[in-house]
């Protein structure tokens, strides 16, 4: 039990590393890889029930002491906030796995080994409460996707590889510097925890705050900072895109509450004006970019951009010096949402793309009538996305707009429009692909759902609805992590 | 007078297997030359062991005082001898391959690892300067040795001629110093005078300190001192640039420490100044210019300009903690551009020279192993976690921002994101693209390659557990 978050957070690596030299074997590899992930989501799975959500603070303390010169310590732990990505991260990485199955064909090995080590990284990042540690796993994680990207993507996929390395290398660099900065003034102490009460006067907040929201911005991403998402999506295999959206831009979002609110508090309070209109613009803009997208996966990257510009909205919904709970919850929920439903759409134009080989929404067209299973899970994953009672998608975007009525109503009425985007963008397509008449032969020659595919969209399904109808199940578990990072936004450092 | 020769026996001993190689070499005949190669692994190997049983915790003099065997000279001897070993490794069948084998090379090899030493254990400045100058003198004779290159002429005489300058301009400078001292050469009675006079008055000082820091910075390659690097990488066979681009990195940072830190310390306003300016320069050109070169050694080349702009700066924060990060930043460096270069020459057989970035092209579908090797390096060079760079990094950044130059950190972050294309450009070279050549190459013996593969993986261990190499160089500047 003591170790329990350490064993989630490796198991995955070591089983990564192990695949990586099952070499030419590609059965092998994936059984390893499969036992792997299946290993490492049961353990997340076991953290997720077992975590006490009547205690505030971390829970599943490991503290060991790692590079002591620099007092850098191996150091981690989870809290109502960090979890559930835990469990989310692992859980996406198994779909993706098994949906990988029949499709890789190409290095298999690196690929599976790719995806498990990115896992491990990406969950030892959730966990880590040592800020080098944090770095540490925050950007590894680039070099598996950059080959992921690189290798098995489409035409363009060398360009958006390093395009999608290099934006987040510069916003990580510069949180290295700040955190450096924050090293130095608490004390010489790496733990995150420790930043939270040091004072800072509003100059190095702000900067601080640059620092941060550079790097996150980057992730999450936010308007102006997005253009490389709908650039990597559209390249990437398709495990690439579910586990781009589903989980790296969600750092982007955690990085929000653990660093930024807690940590420069003034100058969060300071800019959340400007925050919250990059967050409309987002919400707005990109939404109208997505109606008018011909390749799918673009269409739904610019739609993730749109949705995750709920959360950073539900981020900095200061009513005077407090923020609004509604917002805050909403927006956790909404990325956790965001995770199944990004990962499902990706997933249901993954499974089109290997038949037809397009992602043009122009070249299909009466898929229902060739594949009526397939049509049936898109149809609900599509009424997700575009934030559909009863499916998950709604319950976070109605929980910030909650929020935003009672700090302002233009805000609520600006992110509202998303309900009318999000579904003329989205259904617009499904309609567009999936009803009308066979236009070409290929759609004609397209085969309904394999029981590998059947498998992860069934699971994708069940998590969409379960979370549309039941919220609590998450949100129990997640209401004490936010209501500390709500006091600690309202305390003043200066 | 102090004639104790103990310390120095490691110098003598190396000086006398290289008198052995020069007279073997006359005996044995072509086809048994590789007597050489064992020849040079057991002069390293015994000066190793010889290194080791001289030590005692306490600083050594030698030679009237001008020679010292502190805990410094000592660690970064021991760590040159071990670096020099795995190049033999690396180089030995590239040099039969490239029919370079011929008793020279190793003779004059072992010269460069004496002068080295010799430049590590000064204590005097003059006989830095006699250090410097036998490894300068080796290294022209190997760059030159590949006399038939064209390339490798034109580099040798650009090395010769830009390196006399180097040296003239140090020892130019140290002369005004030896007069603005009242005629000293030890360091220490430097260090003595400048105690006692009021220093930054003393235009002829500072004058002399100039020259010294110009000379110093021409060894390191700093820009604007930087011209030789990319044409001597370039033009020296592959076994040469691996031989500059380690091992006499070792010795150009000792020399520097030795210089600045132990002989003209008071006078560090003025110098940390200067290498503050250099180093900015030296980023800024490393990196950019890089980013356009198509021949991989050239590209290493400006690389190295860059690294060498982190060098400086951990040195012109004049602090202990900064000093080790140096030294921490130079052999995690030396250790990555070993494997590097190891792989390349691996890679270079027979006929065949990998030498533009394109003969790396899908590499990862024809030697994944090497394929692998190279993309650790690649992204220890750019600074990436889990690898041994970022740490190398992260202690030069630290130390810079814990004496307050922030807006420095920040401009070098800016300048390493920068640096990341090129190292990116690499490894999508060798796994994204298809090969056009056809590589089927002869594998290189089993002990070089797994030394190799051992080298590599020493990059993810010490970026996984770095502590131990941090300690060891913080003992070296402070004991």
């Amino acid at each position: 039990m003591h170790y329990l978050l350490s064993l989630t957070v490796w198991t995955p690596i070591i089983a990564g590393v192990v695949v990586l030299f099952a070499g030419k074997n590609d059965s092998l590899a994936r059984l390893i890889s499969l036992i792997g992930a299946l290993i490492a989501t049961v353990l997340s799975l076991i953290v997720f029930i077992i975590f006490d959500a009547s205690i505030s603070g971390l829970q599943f303390v490991e503290n060991i002491p790692w590079i002591t010169s620099l007092h850098i310590n191996y150091a981690v732990g989870v809290d109502g906030i960090s979890m559930p990505f835990v469990f989310l991260n692992n859980f996406i990485t198994l779909l993706v796995i098994i949906a990988g199955f029949k499709v890789i064909k190409f290095k298999v090995a690196l690929y599976n080994s790719m995806f498990l080590l990115m896992t491990g990284f990406i969950s030892g990042a959730f966990c880590a409460t040592d800020a080098i540690l944090f770095y540490v796993f925050f950007e590894a994680m680039l070099i598996p996707m950059y080959l992921i990207i690189g290798v098995w993507g489409s035409s363009n996929r060398v360009y958006a590889a390093i395009k999608f390395f290099l934006y987040t290398l510069l916003g990580s660099l510069l949180m290295l510097i700040a955190l450096i900065y924050l090293y130095n003034v608490s004390g010489k102490t790496f733990n995150i925890f420790a930043y939270y009460h040091t004072q800072l006067a509003m100059v190095p907040q702000i900067l601080i705050f640059i620092a941060f929201f550079f790097s996150f911005a980057v992730k999450v991403p936010m308007w102006p900072v997005h253009t490389w998402l709908p650039d990597a999506h559209p390249e990437a295999p398709t495990g690439g895109s579910m586990v781009l959206a589903a989980i790296t831009l969600k750092i982007g979002g955690y990085g929000f509450f653990r660093f930024i609110l807690p940590i420069v508090p003034d100058a969060s309070r300071t800019l959340s004006g400007l925050m919250i209109t990059l967050s409309l613009i987002a919400i707005v803009y990109i939404g109208l970019v997505a109606i008018v997208q011909k390749d799918m996966k673009k269409l739904v990257a610019y739609s993730s951009i749109s949705h995750m510009g709920f959360v950073t909205l539900g981020c900095f919904m200061f009513v005077g010096n407090s923020l609004n709970t509604w917002a805050m919850q909403g927006a956790v929920v909404q990325m956790i949402s965001h995770g199944f439903v990004s990962a499902a759409m990706f997933m249901c134009i993954g499974v089109m793309y290997d038949r037809v080989h397009s992602r043009n929404v122009a070249d299909y067209g009466g898929v229902a009538s060739k594949m009526p299973i397939f049509a049936t899970f898109y149809m609900l994953f599509a009424m997700a996305n575009s934030g559909l009672p009863g499916t998950s998608g709604f319950v976070g975007e109605f929980m910030v707009i909650l929020g935003a009525v009672q700090v302002n109503l233009m805000y609520a009425f600006l992110a509202g429009l998303t309900l009318i985007l999000g579904a003329g963008y989205t259904l617009w397509m499904y309609k567009r692909t999936i009803f009308g008449e066979i236009n070409n032969k290929h759609v004609d020659e397209m085969s309904d759902v394999n029981s590998h595919e059947f498998i992860v969209l069934f699971l994708l399904a069940v998590s969409v609805l379960v979370m549309g109808i039941y919220p609590e199940l998450f949100i129990a578990k997640m209401q004490l992590g936010v209501k500390d990072v709500i006091a600690l936004a309202m305390q003043s450092k200066l | 007078m102090n004639m104790n020769i103990i310390p120095a026996l490691p110098e003598i001993l190396m000086a006398a297997m290289i008198v052995l190689i020069l007279l073997v070499d006359a005996f044995v005949g072509e086809d048994k030359k590789s007597i050489n190669t064992g020849i040079t692994l057991i002069a390293l190997i015994s000066v190793y062991i010889v290194q080791v049983l001289v030590y005692n915790p306490h600083t050594q003099l030698a030679f009237n005082n001008m020679f010292i065997l502190d805990s410094l000279a000592q660690g970064m001897k021991l760590v040159t001898y071990i670096v020099s070993f795995i190049v033999v490794l690396y180089i030995k069948q590239y040099i039969t391959d490239k029919k370079l084998q011929k008793g020279e090379f190793y003779a004059i090899f072992l010269f460069v690892i004496l002068g080295i030493m010799v430049m590590i254990s000064a204590d005097n400045m003059l006989i830095l300067y006699v250090g410097l100058e036998l490894l300068s003198l080796a290294l022209y004779a190997l760059v030159a040795l590949n006399r038939d290159n064209i390339k490798s002429t034109e580099a040798a005489m650009k090395f010769f001629i830009l390196g006399a300058l180097g040296s003239g301009l140090l020892l130019f400078g140290i002369s005004f110093i030896y007069g603005a001292t009242g005629g000293q050469l030890q360091l220490e009675e430097v260090i003595k005078y400048t105690y006692q006079s009021d220093v930054p008055n003393n235009a002829l000082l500072v004058f002399g300190l100039v020259f010294v820091v110009a000379g110093l910075v021409f060894k390191l390659g700093l820009v604007p001192f930087h011209m030789w690097i990319p044409d001597v990488y370039e033009g020296s066979s592959l076994a040469t640039t691996t031989i500059i681009g380690t091992v006499t990195k070792i010795a150009g940072v000792v020399f520097v420490i030795r210089f600045l830190i132990n002989g003209l310390v008071l006078l560090s306003p003025q110098w940390s100044l200067m290498l503050a300016l250099l180093g900015v320069l030296s980023l800024f050109i490393g990196n950019i210019v890089a980013i356009a070169q198509t021949n991989i050694k050239r590209m290493l080349g400006y690389s190295t300009i860059a690294h060498m702009g982190f060098v400086a700066f951990g040195l012109m924060t004049v602090s202990v903690d900064g000093i080790s990060s140096t030294l921490f930043y130079t052999i995690i460096y030396v250790l990555t551009s070993l494997a590097g270069f190891g792989a390349l020459t691996m890679l270079s057989r027979g006929s065949y020279e990998c030498e533009s970035i394109d003969d790396l092209k899908g590499l990862s579908k024809t030697h994944p192993i090497y394929a692998g090797i190279i993309l650790l390096v690649m992204f220890s060079l750019a600074g990436i976690p889990p690898l041994a760079g970022f740490y190398a990094k992260f202690k030069i950044l630290e130390a810079l921002i814990a004496v307050g130059y922030i807006k420095l950190a920040t401009y070098t972050v800016i300048m390493s994101f920068i640096g990341a294309f090129y190292y990116l450009r690499i490894v999508k070279v060798m796994y994204f693209d298809e090969n056009t050549i056809d590589l089927r190459l002869a594998d290189v013996n089993i002990v070089s390659r797994s030394v190799l593969m051992l080298n590599a993986l020493t990059l993810l261990v010490l970026g996984i557990v770095p502590s131990g190499v941090m300690a060891f160089c913080l003992k070296l500047i402070s004991g």
